[in-house]
């Protein structure tokens, strides 16, 4: 599938944006493109809301640790369809071990938990979003276990990082940083 | 009221926890916390040889089992250009399907146990059992078969396993009149699951649902149909869809699924050779046959190489995306040309319906989460990986 004609919408829709086509081997079904890190909030906008693109549906986010290979060292990948005019899209973007990138969350909600595990997963930090805590490990876990340079195999003491018995405080206090909307009445 | 429900709770597929804020019987605000089940299934894969992902990432969303393995084998086949046989195809469509049969069942028989109908429960392990029997018979093992493989199927079908299938299928369709007659118009399943936890389709994307949760709102999306995959474009069936995205209209587009299954399923039977390929041809990813191993140097040293140090894969990434039966699944596969994958990422459905779950329980009654529960059908091997 040629993705020209995309780039090209694209380029006009975000000015300043840098895009180039990805080689994938499965660009018949999904093509993809990179997109410079500064863009990637506008790019997703353009094409959830843009005449002839429509990518409504969200469908993953992972990200790729090319340590000690490539600088800058990882991937973030993104996937998105449009369900009804049956077209899938990836976004591939160069990041750097320190460098934040924009959350997707106020485009597609539901990048949030995808967001949180790579957080989580490979520390890199997503701006804007609004929950990003660790999301499979526990909250007290050092380092971050997809990352190429993070050991196979760690022997770890076991611990919990609550006391199984909690005041009454700090039940609250835990209940109030685990709320999900933090804006209703109560 | 700040109610904590789970880890360890019976409604709660395996190990989902939730905090539930309730006003009187309303619920207020909903957190989930997952990870119980967190295995690191995606970094140990990083260790493995490409043939030895497989039974890993079955073990990730346990009850559609086979329906991961295609998607990574779809993934990685696409990577090194293979193009399967037509009756590896077809045998796959067969797996794929029965596949979504044996986990809707497990869906239809808890669901329905959750919400007080006990019976249902024991009605669908049976014909499940059925499945499980046919497992066994494929692979030997009940649960995790790693009968698809890279590069085609582990072995060819086993004898009379057409004859159990062709059975199995003449028998399902009344047993799900049976169950129906149980459910679909009493009254109290209905009072229990009419407009209860009800999403709309434009919610549905944005939150990364698809599959029987998109559909039962109204949406026509189906990988099958939209992404064809293993020669499904050949196959008659129908998208089954409803409109209120309630937990009665999943009910509803997920019985109405395992009866399209059952159809895909008779054409894939009917096309199946008795005898032919069971895996490609191309000697880099499949061993080479056992006569020419015990009588040829070539092949000796190319099945040395291949169960020794594995295949490698072109350097490159894919994703092939594939409808699970609890929506898309796919495996993002990542190669740097060795004979070990760089990196495994299974997009998993159940994620995104337990990160959902706010939307479709804040403001419902406390009774009814158990109930939304059932109808997303989340796995939490699947959730946790």
């Amino acid at each position: 599938m040629d993705v020209q004609p995309l780039i090209d919408q694209l380029s006009t829709l975000v000015p300043g944006v840098v895009l180039a086509p990805a080689p994938s081997a499965d660009t018949d079904v999904t093509p993809a493109l990179w997109v410079s890190a500064a863009h990637i909030l506008p790019v997703c906008f353009a094409l959830r809301d843009a005449a002839g693109l429509e990518y409504l549906a969200f469908s993953n986010v992972t990200a790729v640790d090319y340590h000690p290979r490539r600088t800058p060292r990882f991937d973030i990948v993104y996937h998105m369809v449009s369900p009804h005019r049956r077209t899938r899209l990836r976004l591939k973007v160069q990041l750097g071990p320190d460098e934040p990138i924009a959350s997707v969350t106020p485009v597609w909600p539901g990048a949030g938990w995808c967001e949180r595990e790579i957080y989580d997963l490979f520390g890199i930090v997503f701006d804007g979003h609004t929950d990003l805590r660790r999301l499979m490990m526990t909250e007290d876990w050092e380092g971050h276990p997809l990352r190429k340079d993070y050991p196979v195999q760690v022997r770890k003491d076991a611990q919990t990082y609550m006391p199984l018995q909690v005041t009454a405080e700090e039940f609250r206090a835990n209940m109030e940083r685990d709320r999900y909307s933090r804006s209703r009445p109560r | 009221m700040t109610v904590n429900m789970g880890p360890q709770h019976p409604s709660t597929h395996g190990v989902l926890r939730l905090v539930l804020e309730l006003d009187g019987e309303t619920v207020v605000s909903v957190s989930p916390t997952i990870g119980f089940l967190h295995t690191g299934i995606e970094k140990t894969a990083e260790q493995k040889k490409w043939q030895q992902v497989i039974p890993l990432v079955e073990r990730m969303d346990y009850l559609g089992a086979q329906s991961n393995s295609l998607a990574f084998s779809l993934s990685v086949e696409k990577l090194l250009g293979l193009e399967m046989p037509q009756r590896v195809k077809d045998i796959r469509v067969l797996i794929a399907e029965l596949q979504r049969i044996s986990s809707h069942l497990v869906w239809f028989g808890t669901h329905g146990m959750e919400i007080g109908a006990i019976t249902v429960m024991l009605y669908a392990f049976r014909e499940r059992e059925i499945l499980m029997n046919l497992n066994e018979m494929l692979a030997g093992f009940r649960f995790f078969p790693s009968y698809i493989r890279v590069g085609g199927l582990r072995d060819d079908l086993p004898r009379g396993f057409k004859e159990a299938v062709a059975a199995f299928l003449e028998r399902l369709p009344g047993k799900l009149d049976e169950y129906e007659t149980m459910l679909t118009k009493n009254p109290i399943w209905l009072d229990r699951t009419r407009g209860v936890g009800t999403i709309t389709l434009a919610d549905c994307y944005q939150w990364g649902l698809f599959g029987p949760i998109a559909r039962a709102a109204g949406g026509d999306f189906d990988v099958r149909r939209a992404f064809p995959y293993t020669g499904y474009e050949t196959y008659k069936f129908d998208v089954i869809g409803a409109s209120n995205g309630d937990v009665y209209d999943r009910y509803i587009t997920r019985v109405a699924e395992m009866r399209e299954s059952v159809k895909i399923c008779l054409q894939a039977l009917e096309r199946i050779d008795p005898v032919g390929d069971f895996q490609v041809a191309d000697r880099r990813v499949a061993p080479p046959p056992k006569d020419e191993v015990y009588t040829e140097m070539e092949a000796l040293i190319q099945h040395f190489l291949i169960y020794s140090q594995g295949f490698n894969v072109p350097a490159g990434d894919a994703y092939v995306p594939v409808e699970g039966p609890r929506g898309e699944h796919g495996c993002y596969v990542v190669s740097d040309g060795s004979n070990r994958p760089w990196r495994v990422h299974m997009r998993s459905p159940g994620l995104m319906a337990s990160q959902a779950l706010h939307k479709f329980i804040v403001g419902g009654m406390i009774a009814d989460v158990v109930a939304v529960i059932g109808s997303l059908d989340v796995v939490m091997g699947d959730v946790d990986r």
